[in-house]
């Protein structure tokens, strides 16, 4: 029973891992420009298949540093071609064009990879458990933890002490005054954006390596990433973190007891906290109205 | 001059309802001369029901729902449970769809009126997966991912006579047309009372409205409920029309399906829905007997008329025709 309870917990902190990236970076987005960017399961799935496709290539460590840069670099084309025109209107636009995006991300990679789950090939030592009692614990399962863990702590360290992220923080507050202390908004967004999408990037190589590839993975993932920031408190990034774990690790738990609600608990704890606190677990006052 | 003008304006208005109708009226044996059948005419009729549900609360109040499948949904469930275990009248299965919907929309919206604009719509969506999940896990009621079958539409009985509605499909054409009429009716009364110039007054300045001693919030309750109790209609008419309902009914895909429409047909009209209803059934009827990836190109029209026709067809025709 322990090991089971722990295999859960352990399988509910790796899939909150994942909600906790996508979650960031949807965050990012939204906090900043008022997008939700329902193509972010979208960029997911691009990274993973970018990953894929480099591997045989420069092997999966180099496909691991590029593949989130290349769709970071997509990021950006599509801010910039796209969702820039949008910024100025009722968020609703630009709700409905990323809607529309994320069916031609789906529909285009099913187009270019087939709809059949591709594997990604990962390194033999890590592919390991690290131990028999606990098998479940693979290296790469640590591996994938220890990269969330040192990506999220990058990011909180560049939110906090580069110019960039002062700015981003700045922006999240009272874009209009950040504008008119001569900073570059435009220019901020972009790389807001692509901030967020490097990290949906970075969760589809992880998830590619760990769940089968597939076309619907990331749409699979997008509505647990939008529980995390509700639960979390919309606005408050170390709250979006939280919230990905405690959904995570909810699920994991709630599989051994009621393993049909395992899915239904993120929705339970959402009303539960909204019901309890509206703001969410660490959002501030106002910014969720 | 301008009671002059004010006339010209009404009378083209009627003009305009009156040629609505008519090819509402009679689409019937207009449609299949012209390549379509009876049964996409339906179709039509009920996810134009669903978008102007939709509209009533985006295009009115301002408010943007992404999760209104959920409301739909439940009510192509209520329906379809009704029929199945409760009684064997059609009109009384459309009924127990518009509670279920309806009701479920007023008890969600007392929890999200507070949230706006953006947060309104996610947390709309998220509450709207709950319905999803629900339709999906509880299979021994639902029947799960296979969806609810074993019911169908009973022909309507009037003691003297009896309308079967389940083999003609002209018939069921004009009885949900006749549904359609009575919840768009209502609609327009609810729109052109003090109620609806409330919501108006929402939409155009919240803050103002607010500064007026306007219960905003309680406001936006009753407009939401109201769209919920017409979507529970739409999505009865929807399970009637197939004999079938399912999870998928109730997705976040299919919501953003009836934002589509509201928006490509022109939210500030209220119209527009149906007729981005039209275009967007049409286009995907056509597409995906034409390709598989026809998914890519309905995402690409999403695409497309964000970025080139924001206010719709109807707006975009409004504003020639003003120029």
């Amino acid at each position: 029973m322990t090991q089971q309870i722990l295999f859960n917990v352990t399988n509910g902190l790796i899939i909150g891992t994942f909600y906790v990236l996508m979650a960031l970076g949807l965050s990012l987005i939204l906090n900043l420009s008022n997008v939700i960017n329902f193509a972010h399961g979208g960029f997911l799935v691009i990274g993973g298949y970018i990953a894929y496709t480099l591997t045989p290539y420069v092997g999966f460590w180099g496909a691991l540093l590029l593949a989130p840069l290349l769709t970071a670099a997509i990021g950006i084309a599509v801010e910039h071609v796209l969702i820039r025109p949008l910024y100025g209107r009722d968020p609703l636009y630009s709700l409905l064009l990323t809607f529309g995006l994320a069916f031609m991300i789906e529909d285009g990679t099913r187009y270019i990879w087939g709809a059949q789950g591709k594997p990604v090939t990962i390194p033999d030592f890590l592919a390991q458990p690290l131990s028999y009692e606990y098998f479940f614990i693979t290296g790469y399962r640590l591996f994938m933890v220890i990269v969330v863990v040192v990506t999220v702590g990058l990011l909180f360290a560049l939110l906090r002490y580069t110019r960039l992220g002062i700015r981003i923080r700045a922006g999240t507050l009272d874009l209009e005054t950040v504008s008119a202390l001569g900073i570059n908004v435009r220019l901020l967004r972009s790389l807001n954006f692509a901030v967020g999408i490097f990290l949906a990037g970075l969760s589809g190589v992880l998830a590619a390596g760990q769940l089968t590839l597939e076309p619907t993975m990331g749409t699979n993932l997008l509505m647990p990433s939008f529980i995390a920031i509700i639960v979390g408190g919309i606005g408050s990034l170390p709250g979006t973190l939280c919230g990905g774990l405690l959904i995570g690790v909810a699920a994991g738990i709630t599989a051994v007891l009621v393993p049909s609600a395992s899915e239904a608990i993120m929705y339970v704890l959402m009303a539960i906290v909204l019901l309890v606190r509206p703001r969410g677990l660490f959002g501030e006052e106002g910014m969720m109205t | 001059m301008s009671g002059k003008a004010g006339t010209a304006g009404t009378l083209r208005k009627l003009a305009t309802l009156a040629a609505i109708w008519a090819l509402l009226l009679l689409a019937p044996y207009w449609m299949p001369p012209l390549g379509g059948y009876t049964a996409l005419g339906t179709r039509v009729l009920v996810l134009a029901l669903a978008a102007m549900s939709v509209n009533f609360l985006l295009g009115f109040t301002g408010v943007l729902s992404f999760g209104h499948a959920a409301y739909f949904g439940l009510g192509a469930y209520g329906a379809g449970l009704a029929l199945k275990h409760l009684t064997s009248s059609t009109p009384l299965s459309i009924l127990a769809g518009m509670l279920l919907g309806g009701l479920a929309g007023a008890i969600l919206g007392a929890l999200i009126v507070r949230r706006r604009g953006v947060y309104f719509a996610m947390v709309t969506i998220a509450f709207g997966q709950v319905f999803y999940y629900i339709a999906f896990q509880w299979s021994s009621l639902t029947g799960g991912d296979d969806g609810l079958r074993g019911f169908s539409r009973q022909p309507l009985d009037f003691g003297a006579f009896s309308i079967d509605i389940l083999s003609n499909d002209t018939a069921f054409y004009y009885f949900v047309l006749f549904f359609f009429a009575l919840v768009t009716g209502a609609m327009a009364l609810i729109l052109r009372s003090p109620f609806g110039r409330t919501m108006l007054a929402i939409r155009e300045n919240e803050r103002r409205a607010r500064f007026l001693g306007i219960a905003v919030e309680r406001h936006i309750w009753i407009a939401f409920t109201l769209s919920c109790f017409f979507a529970g209609v739409a999505g009865a008419l929807y399970a009637l029309t197939n004999n079938f309902a399912d999870p998928r009914g109730l997705h976040y895909s299919q919501s953003g399906d009836f934002v589509m429409m509201a928006v490509m047909g022109g939210m500030r009209t209220f119209w527009g829905p149906l007729l981005g209803a039209v275009v967007f059934v049409v286009l995907q009827d056509y597409l995906s007997s034409l390709t598989v990836n026809w998914m890519f190109f309905i995402g690409l029209m999403f695409v497309l008329v964000v970025l080139f026709f924001p206010r719709g067809l109807l707006g975009f025709l409004g504003t020639r025709a003003k120029a």
